[in-house]
């Protein structure tokens, strides 16, 4: 009896939810001031203040070998047709360094040391300041929309410039006068969405581990000069600025945006913290997924580990194990209800419900029901593969999932690998060959039993196995039915392929 | 606001030497030949940030605090389109080093504006041109209209020749309403800390490290006075740029506008 007891209660504490902070990258991904992720051949690259950066094969495990030429501080880097262009500032930054900065740019066809395409090519300055006026350039960030290059620029020190290059040659465009669109901001960036531009950049205080109090802020306008506005319709120009992402966990001092579009509505952004507190309080490279709402982005979390119910949001249906219910074991006198059930004579109701239903007043003491256990739930389920469906969630163990992420198995952006499992035990969510989804009864670190979960710009998720077997085409966890989930190849206009993971 | 990017730039110089050594040995390993010579210019270029000295003739012109003020002129001046009190009297800077901002604890800003840095500090209302000593530093007081809605206390001090990092800057002003109006705030917003007296009390406070946004703190709702109301101001900066925004505000969040400003 007291090791049955010891038993239920090791299963409660396997249901009870519980979640890990989110997963900071892997690696050494040791950088300060970061430039935008961008891919060239295949790798994830960023570039940080002083020269050189960071590369990554899978967006997940980090480390040096990232090259660029110029020193300097603060990159940033896009792809325009077979272009990188990477523009960074040199001088500037206040005290000793003055505030007369010039931007420069540069071009190579890859960004990858080991390619024959490397080779930067030098285009010179393309903004400045002369260290008296209310500009201090530095921090530059492009944006490319609708045909035209447009770079961001200046910190702390007066106004946040915008100037306008020539997308096919990187160089000013004739002309072109920088225009004042924010102040006290630093680290700009810039987005275009829905016919908004989006203004991003930094407030607070970099460079002081983990007591900057970086963090960053958007406002929009309908024109790409301003004036930007906050949700507030404060400008940027008198302070203004909408909190996208600021400290949380072990994270501090999130600063230097960049937008890391991945397609399928997975929109991500990389970015640094000033402080790891788990590294020493080192300044590190992050990605984290991005998020609207209501026309504004908002800066989401990677995912955590824990155990939660996998909701549907086609149907709401809850992801579980196709097993026969089994029914609660609690005291049943009467069907209940109000009058309680029918007189067995008269079809009549009784006047007063037997003790023991489920609806009206009590009519006795009332206390907990405990959940019902996964041996209770379990005890018919077979030990080969068992299939899953959809269905009403009911809270019992066969609807509840603990994702854990799995260590040396390689990731994507922002974070590892995951594997799914029936929460409590071993049994595994797995990818067949005939590209549906089923489970097995325990997991052995195969490629199919991995899971990618990216969160979306709606708040909810799209789960992909790492493999399909035989197959090279990315497919995602899908209600094909109301009730039937399937592999499928994602589609962003459907809630088909969309997930929510909730609380158990 | 960045005292400390100077040393982490420094580090990054080190790590940017590296670099071009890294970079030196890809060249020499598989780049190919024929780089242009854009690009030759690039890889034999400063790899160390290279901290350029500001352009002679700008560094070297005469300084001055327009295009951000000018001298206020007698009568009243009302405030700008949004509310915003543009006239003050603001003393040169008082001399106060601090390598960070993130020292502007509560304790220490009233510790530090409670010492009395010259006479009648927080009742004294100035003339143009009146001068107080303060260790032994004869500072000035300006009556000027700020040319924006914000007033550059950096570019205040740097157009006068002044420190402009590790200051304490005062403020005075009088706003003349037409009548009673209760149920009206204090809308403040300050590049670093500040606090701010109206009629002799204390009514909003901005501490730690800040920066400038409008309508950052406000006060309770207060009342002014018919005719004459005295606002004054501290601000404490350690590196960085340094101003100030004020404006009134209803119990809706409104601007009040139907003031006057004046220098007695």
């Amino acid at each position: 009896m007291k090791s049955n007891f010891l038993a239920a209660a090791i299963f409660t504490l396997f249901l009870v939810y519980a979640s890990s902070p989110a997963l900071a990258l892997d690696g050494e991904p040791y950088i300060h001031d970061p430039s935008t992720v961008v891919i060239s051949n295949g790798k994830y690259f960023t570039f940080g203040s002083g020269g050189g950066g960071l590369m990554s094969d899978d967006g997940w495990t980090w480390h040096s070998g990232a090259v660029r030429p110029g020193g300097g501080v603060a990159p940033d880097t896009i792809k325009i047709g077979d272009r990188y262009y990477v523009v960074y500032a040199v001088g500037g930054g206040g005290l000793a360094g003055g505030h007369a900065s010039n931007v420069k740019i540069m071009w190579t066809e890859s960004l990858d040391p080991k390619s024959p395409d490397f080779q930067f090519h030098d285009i010179g300055v393309v903004a400045s300041s002369n260290g008296v006026e209310d500009c201090d350039a530095i921090d530059p960030a492009f944006l490319y929309a609708k045909g035209h290059l447009w770079l961001s620029y200046g910190t702390y020190f007066g106004y946040i410039r915008i100037v306008e290059l020539d997308p096919k040659t990187g160089k000013r465009m004739q002309g072109n006068k920088p225009v004042n669109v924010a102040i006290d901001m630093e680290a700009t960036d810039m987005m275009y969405r829905d016919g908004w531009y989006y203004l991003l950049g930094t407030h607070g205080t970099c460079c002081d581990g983990p007591d900057s109090t970086y963090n960053i802020r958007v406002g929009r306008s309908r024109s790409v000069t301003g004036q930007y506005v906050d949700n507030m319709g404060i400008p940027l120009l008198k302070g203004g600025g909408k909190l996208v992402v600021g400290a949380s966990d072990r994270h501090i001092g999130p600063g230097h945006f960049g937008l890391l579009d991945l397609g399928d509505g997975v929109q991500k952004f990389s970015m640094h913290y000033e402080a790891d507190m788990d590294r020493s309080g080192r300044s590190v490279l992050d990605i984290r997924p991005l998020m609207w709402k209501d026309g504004w982005p908002v800066g989401g979390d990677n995912f955590e580990e824990g155990t939660y119910e996998i909701q549907s949001e086609r149907s709401g249906g809850a992801l579980e194990l196709a097993t026969d219910f089994v029914r609660m074991n609690v005291p049943r006198r009467g069907f209940g209800g109000f009058g309680g059930p029918p007189h067995p004579q008269n079809n009549q109701q009784h006047p007063h419900p037997p003790a023991g239903g489920f609806f009206g007043p009590p009519t006795g003491p009332v206390s907990p029901i405990p959940d019902q256990t996964l041996a209770q739930d379990s005890a018919a389920w077979p030990d080969g593969n068992i299939n899953v469906d959809l269905s009403d969630y009911m809270v019992r163990p066969h609807q509840k999932w603990t994702v854990t992420s799995v260590a040396n198995a390689g990731g994507y952006p922002g974070s590892p690998y995951f594997k799914i499992t029936i929460a409590g035990t071993d049994r595994a969510l797995a990818a067949t060959a005939d590209g549906e989804v089923i489970t097995v009864f325990s997991f052995t670190g195969t490629p199919e039993q991995l899971w990618r979960i990216d969160q979306l710009t709606d708040g909810t998720y799209r789960i992909m196995p790492k493999v399909v077997p035989n197959s090279a085409e990315p497919v995602a966890l899908t209600a094909v039915g109301a009730s039937t989930p399937t592999l499928a190849r994602f589609d962003p206009k459907s809630d088909k392929s969309r997930w929510n993971f909730k609380k158990p | 606001m960045n005292m400390l990017r100077k040393a982490v730039l420094m580090g990054m110089g080190a790590l940017a030497l590296l670099t071009a050594q890294v970079f030196s040995v890809a060249q020499a390993g598989g780049a190919p030949a024929g780089a242009s010579s854009n690009a030759q210019a690039a890889h034999a270029g400063p790899v160390a940030p290279r901290h350029l000295a500001p352009e002679a003739a700008v560094a070297n012109a005469p300084r001055t605090i327009a295009p951000y003020f000018t001298r206020a002129k007698a009568g009243p001046k009302a405030p700008d389109a949004d509310g915003f009190l543009q006239r003050w009297l603001l003393l040169e800077p008082i001399v106060k080093p601090n390598r960070t901002n993130t020292v502007f604890t509560g304790a220490y800003v009233r510790s530090t504006f409670k010492e009395e840095y010259f006479p009648d500090q927080f009742t004294v209302i100035p003339h143009d041109g009146e001068k107080v000593t303060v260790a032994g530093q004869e500072l000035a007081w300006h009556a000027l209209d700020s040319n924006l809605f914000d007033a550059k206390l950096f570019n205040f001090a740097y157009g006068l020749n002044k420190p402009t990092y590790g200051v304490i800057f005062w403020a005075v002003t009088i706003v003349n309403s037409p009548r009673e109006r209760k149920n009206v705030r204090l809308a403040v917003g300050s590049n670093s800390a500040s606090m701010w007296w109206l009629n002799g009390q204390e009514v909003a406070d901005l501490f730690g490290d800040r920066r400038m946004v409008m309508d950052d703190v406000v006060s309770n709702l207060l009342t002014l006075k018919k005719g004459r109301n005295v606002i004054r101001g501290a601000v404490i900066n350690g590196p960085g740029l340094s101003d100030f925004c004020v404006r009134f505000i209803d119990e809706n969040g409104e601007p009040i506008k139907d003031l006057t400003q004046s220098l007695q």
